[in-house]
């Protein structure tokens, strides 16, 4: 598949990392270069310098030919919006946006937005740990 | 009206001072703590200290009996979701962002929002209209609409030149609404025959634009 990933951060290139190995077209974009470290030596995607919520650079990402894109920057509100355009103004088929605060992930579900939100899986896990799984 | 303010640097400020001087009840949300108070220091207890894309401090600020909400801040994509969470989940009726990037302006009213405001935008408009041009300059834009009201300067070689307006080949759902000649303002209600110098102003739909400047002006 053709996944973008947008956000080199922890999460994100790891995501990268793996999905390349797995024979996936990869796409990473971020507005910082010195992200792209994160990436493996051998990681064979692309990698685009720019910010998500920029057309343009969605665009030179491939966005119009992307079967997934995955917002994954540390800002809700970059991710929310970058996955609108990716879903909106472009089609892609499948869009996830990372939110942290779990109160717009709820909302932008209703609007048919997928996030996911690690504050709810976190404590959700957390919760198991401590108490076992109900 | 209740006006709900997200974004306390300088536009907001004086937005929100102008709102409470015209005596609309209005309510800026800022982020900085001591940007908060200065605020409030100034122009008394209008000033609401939290992140304006969070739903409990749109809460607290009684979005949702709001009339309009207005997301100012520096950031396009910090307007977006203030003026998407009023719109979807606290029913405002009106929301207003700033834009930053121009190209962000056609996206946000896709995404919902009523209206857009582009400081940028503007000024590239102003910047036209002192320029020699071969171009139709944007008066106003009706969002709601999708139409826009522009201006064409019949230049000398202009193709609308010595024609009646009702000969130019206009585009379907556009129209000349009225003709500056010299100082006065034409109506053009029956025959009126197009001369050199004639600012003409027109309504046409965006994509329309232009087939209107080919009629009006000619591509040569």
């Amino acid at each position: 598949m053709k996944i973008i990933v947008m956000g080199c951060g922890r999460v994100g290139s790891r995501l990268a990392n793996v999905l390349d190995s797995e024979g996936h077209e990869v796409t990473v974009v971020d507005r910082n270069s010195a992200s792209f470290k994160r990436l493996r030596a051998d990681f064979g995607g692309k990698t685009v310098l720019g910010t998500g919520i920029d057309e343009d650079v969605l665009r030179r990402a491939g966005v119009e030919h992307a079967d997934v894109f995955v917002a994954t920057t540390e800002g809700d509100n970059r991710n929310i919006m970058s996955a609108q355009i990716a879903q909106k103004v472009f089609n892609v088929p499948m869009v996830i946006a990372r939110t942290y605060d779990p109160g717009r992930s709820e909302i932008y579900e209703k609007l048919g937005l997928k996030t996911y939100c690690p504050t709810l899986v976190g404590a959700r896990l957390l919760h198991e740990m401590i108490l076992g799984k109900g | 009206m209740y006006i709900v303010v997200v974004g306390g640097g300088k536009v907001g400020y004086y937005l929100t001072k102008e709102l409470l001087e015209q005596g609309h009840e209005a309510l800026l949300i800022e982020r900085n703590a001591e940007r908060v108070d200065q605020i409030v220091e100034d122009l008394g207890n209008v000033a609401l200290k939290g992140d304006g894309c969070e739903v409990a401090t749109l809460q607290d600020a009684g979005v949702g009996r709001g009339d309009v909400l207005v997301a100012v801040t520096g950031d396009d994509e910090d307007n977006l979701v203030s003026c998407q969470l009023a719109k979807n989940h606290f029913g405002v009726p009106r929301t207003i962002a700033r834009v930053n990037n121009p190209k962000n302006e056609p996206l946000f009213r896709l995404l919902g929002i009523d209206v857009t405001v582009s400081a940028t935008t503007i000024l590239m408009s102003m910047i036209e209209h002192e320029m020699p041009r071969r171009a139709l300059l944007h008066l106003l834009a009706i969002q709601r609409m999708g139409v826009e009201i522009v201006e064409a300067v019949l230049n000398p070689g202009a193709r609308g030149v010595g024609k009646n307006i009702s000969d130019l080949a206009l585009p379907a759902e556009s129209s000349i609404a009225a003709v500056i000649r010299g100082g006065a303002f034409l109506i053009p209600s029956g025959p009126l025959m197009l001369q050199e110098g004639d600012e003409l102003i027109a309504l046409c739909r965006p994509e329309q634009e232009a087939d209107l400047r080919n009629a009006l002006l000619g591509t040569s």
